[in-house]
């Protein structure tokens, strides 16, 4: 049997929810990212049938996940509620207690930075550093050309920089 | 993929990759295959059952039982094959498989003689299903030949044929293809070793 054979679902699952997880809590924080987990892999669970063989998986559930984290955040803003809460990253990042203490305050104050970024660059700079992915595939990701991509990232370190390298 | 202009990352990159939310994602994927069970989301579901030969692999559709591999079979094979002929949509379920583990508990146990639980034909071929059928109607207790089998299935002169179609049984053990003997009394084959075969006839007192 071929190895580009789509591989059962649970399989796919095993191998992509740390990423997908890393993703959503970088940029929702952990429990926002708790449903929009849920509603990525039902999505793809549903299309999963339909996806052709040996595609690039990671950077398809990735691009699901990216929606999903679009329509939280757009729920989120109908709520009025202020941006900054991105800090509520806070309980799950590495920030939180022990060997990262020192660094503590300097790490929540860039996850708030990152959280707000304008989309596109927040995705980028996320994808890249979060989800460890190359520029070609968080272009794919969030729908637009490598060269967008890599313009995005760039001008979302930019910006971090300025607020954190002071 | 290298970037256009090669840099050392700074400090604000290291930062970024230092403090990244923990990894457990375990738990939401926990909270999300008990969501797929409950909404019946999945087209296979599976899950593995102690058994006296070792862990077993039980794989189920809404339609009942389509596989059951003995511990040494393949699994990425197997699932390979639902994936092709059924649907790759296949989730681990304990929950979902709780009543087929059940039967086959009671069964092993001594305590069952009928299986109630349906099954799924799907991986078998139109003859394979005759075949199987027909040894599916012997009793607990009882055997039946080869040649009576393929008989039984509508082609007499077919008891090698029917003999390969028992090899590639899917679900050995619930459709009883280990009460198929030689005429005379050998045991003839067994896809899950004869020793299986043995062990199950003792069970059920033929030998």
């Amino acid at each position: 049997m071929s190895t580009t054979a789509t591989p059962p679902f649970q399989a796919f699952l095993d191998a992509e929810r740390d990423v997908v997880w890393r993703y959503l809590a970088s940029m929702l924080g952990a429990i926002d990212a708790e449903d929009c987990f849920q509603e990525t892999f039902i999505a793809a669970l549903r299309a999963y049938p339909r996806l052709t063989p040996g595609s690039d998986r990671r950077a398809w559930v990735l691009t699901i996940a990216h929606r999903k984290a679009l329509d939280a955040h757009r729920a989120r803003a109908r709520r009025a509620q202020p941006v900054a809460d991105v800090a509520a990253l806070e309980p799950c990042g590495a920030a939180t207690a022990g060997a990262h203490a020192p660094a503590l305050a300097h790490d929540e104050e860039l996850w708030r930075a990152v959280g707000a970024l304008p989309a596109r660059q927040r995705s980028a700079v996320v994808l890249r550093y979060v989800a460890d992915l190359p520029h070609r595939e968080i272009a794919s990701a969030i729908g637009c050309s490598e060269d967008a991509a890599r313009r995005s990232l760039h001008e979302g370190l930019t910006k971090l920089r300025k607020v954190v390298e002071v | 993929m290298s970037d256009r202009i090669a840099q050392k990352p700074d400090s604000v990159e290291r930062a970024l990759r230092r403090s990244q939310p923990s990894d457990d994602s375990a738990h939401a994927a926990r909270r999300l295959q008990r969501r797929i069970a409950a909404e019946g989301l999945a087209d296979v579901s599976y899950a593995r059952l102690d058994s006296p030969f070792g862990p077993l692999l039980l794989a189920a559709t809404r339609r009942g039982l389509v596989k059951l591999a003995f511990p040494e079979e393949d699994v990425d094979q197997v699932f390979a094959r639902l994936a092709l002929r059924v649907s790759p949509r296949i989730v681990a379920a304990d929950g979902q498989l709780d009543p087929i583990r059940r039967e086959l508990d009671e069964y092993f146990a001594g305590a069952r003689r009928k299986f109630e639980l349906t099954l799924d034909w799907t991986l078998v071929p139109p003859f394979g299903r005759r075949v199987l059928r027909a040894a599916s109607a012997i009793p607990y207790g009882g055997v039946l030949s080869y040649t009576e089998v393929a008989a039984e299935a509508g082609s007499p002169r077919g008891s090698r044929a029917a003999g390969n179609a028992l090899g590639a049984n899917p679900i050995p053990i619930v459709v009883p293809c280990h009460r198929v003997l030689r005429i005379g009394g050998a045991l003839g084959g067994y896809a899950g070793g004869l020793e299986r075969k043995r062990f199950l006839l003792e069970l059920e007192g033929t030998l």
